[in-house]
């Protein structure tokens, strides 16, 4: 079991979704989130004060998977988010301890799919 | 000089300037929210544009006494325009008055335009655009229709309070805007939802009540007929937020919040041109059938053509503007204002006749002249932002400004 979180564009959210259910991925958590790498950040001006801001506006995935379907989800979250520009965003894959299904209890493998 | 008269007309000025932040938040709520900032510094840049270039040229090309084209220059600077009641427009009141009522007439068209190319439009060539399309399509056309020699005047179109000259002028500039501009990014495949429907909520209660002025206030005195108009535009307001939310009810199931603020607008916007002559029956039928076409252009003809006029500034104003002006040589009676005339209900069907001529005039002239305007514009500076700045949203690309912060 693999834990994978995606930071994304925001405006790819909707490509990304598209393609993790056409991939066959329909469980995850979205969340907004900011955050800093290579892109640059912007200008922010208020009554004449001007601020360089460089925590720009993310969207971050979780998407708790069985082994097989790792690389279907990581697939599909690059390829409706990629425009090949810095700031396309990045995925990590972490080894998931465990899951348990709150409403039967079913752990594991059956928690998740 | 009345000065009754004179404090309604006053009071009913600061009214219509209401309208203006109110049509923000009715627009701002349904951007998403990396836009909202955008349309609300186009319709504050308005106001003070707007109000500008009225007492310049504005109110001079539009109301000076001409038979030609437009006003001219003679009034420019309010040079001749005074304190003292100017009889050919408002006999009781200082002609002062009169053109601040008149201005903010000539701030809320070039907003209500915003609807259409929001969340895409550059605001240099915004700030351009508006510029030229006040001074050479909300002039010329204002004062064919009220302007002393004015043709469509002279002709004997009825136009209480701006259902040509506000909304039909408006909403063709925002069909031919929104086709010229282009869809935003993706709004095929997601339609972008509103981000805060309490604000359009709150712009909608700001426009309702800033018609009173627009409406009642246009009789230019505080009289009978300005009660009328009171009476009817509160009447029409109402029945079309209740046939809107009943279509709704039928089709789906639910009615929205959304959907009764947008038939209540509808509503305003088609008793405009009718409020000083048609009675409450009258109203309530104007009311009640708005609400079916403005539905019609907005919901099933809008995705059905794929053109993005994205807040349905087309759909409602032009639409209901539209159906206003016609129902108003319907419906119209000399019972209510011995000014105006009857319509093909009590007698006289020629009156249709000469609404749907003055529509049709200004539908031809509004749309080539703004597509000429926008033209323009476009091959000097561009009109659309690029698709990066469409993707990070007009407030940071063009204000350096965001609405809402995630942390402090």
């Amino acid at each position: 079991m693999k834990l994978v979180i995606a930071l994304i564009q925001p405006h790819k959210l909707p490509e990304v979704k598209k393609a993790l259910f056409s991939a066959g991925v329909h469980k995850m958590t979205v969340t907004n989130a900011l955050g800093c790498g290579q892109q640059k950040g912007y200008t922010e001006t208020y009554r004449g004060v001007m601020m360089e801001v460089n925590l720009l506006k993310k969207v971050r995935l979780e998407i708790a998977v069985n082994d097989d379907f790792v690389q279907p989800t990581v697939e599909a979250i690059v390829r409706g988010a990629r425009s090949g520009k810095i700031g396309d965003g990045k995925i990590f894959i972490l080894d998931l301890g465990d899951c348990i299904r709150i409403r039967t209890g079913e752990k594991g493998k059956l928690a998740i799919g | 000089m009345d000065t009754g008269d004179t404090a309604w007309v006053m009071a009913s000025a600061a009214l219509v300037l209401l309208m203006t932040p109110g049509l923000a938040f009715f627009y701002g709520g349904m951007v998403r929210r990396k836009n909202i900032l955008s349309v609300l510094m186009q319709c504050f840049f308005i106001m003070c544009l707007a109000t500008v270039i009225w007492v310049v040229c504005g109110y001079s090309l539009a109301f000076a006494p001409s038979e030609g084209f437009w006003g001219g220059f003679g009034w420019a600077m309010l040079n001749g325009v005074g304190l003292e009641p100017y009889a050919d427009y408002s006999a009781t009141i200082p002609h002062q008055a009169f053109m601040v009522f008149q201005g903010m007439f000539a701030i809320i068209t070039p907003a209500l335009i915003i609807g259409a190319f929001a969340e895409r439009m550059k605001f240099s060539s915004f700030v351009v655009f508006t510029t030229i399309w006040l001074v050479l399509v909300y002039s010329p056309v204002c004062h064919w229709v009220w302007g002393l020699g004015g043709f469509l005047r002279n002709m004997g179109a009825l136009d209480f309070a701006g259902g040509a000259v506000v909304h039909i002028n408006a909403g063709i500039a925002a069909i031919v805007t929104a086709l010229m501009i282009g869809r935003r990014k993706n709004a095929e495949k997601h339609i972008p939802s509103p981000h805060n429907l309490p604000f359009v909520a709150l712009g909608t209660g700001l426009l309702w009540f800033g018609w009173f002025g627009f409406n009642a206030g246009s009789a230019l005195g505080a009289n009978g007929l300005a009660v009328n108009a009171f009476v009817v535009t509160n009447t029409a307001a109402a029945a079309a937020g209740l046939s809107w939310a009943i279509i709704e009810w039928v089709r789906n199931g639910k009615p929205t919040l959304f959907g009764v603020a947008s038939g209540a607008v509808a509503g305003l916007v088609a008793i405009t041109p009718a409020a000083g002559f048609v009675n409450v029956s009258g109203a309530l039928a104007i009311g009640l059938s708005v609400s079916l076409f403005c539905y019609l252009a907005a919901v099933i003809v809008k995705p059905l053509l794929k053109y993005d006029d994205a807040l349905d500034a087309f759909g409602v104003h032009c639409v209901g503007g539209i159906w206003g002006a016609i129902a108003t040589g319907l419906f119209a009676t000399t019972t209510v204002n011995p000014a105006g005339a009857d319509g093909l209900f009590y007698g006289n069907p020629g009156l249709v006749w000469i609404q749907i001529k003055a529509v049709l005039i200004t539908v031809v002239y509004s749309g080539v002249a703004t597509f000429l305007i926008y033209k323009l514009v476009d091959v000097l500076m561009g009109m659309r932002v690029s698709v990066k700045e469409e993707d990070v949203g007009l407030d940071l690309t063009q204000h350096h400004e965001r609405a809402y912060t995630m942390l402090e």
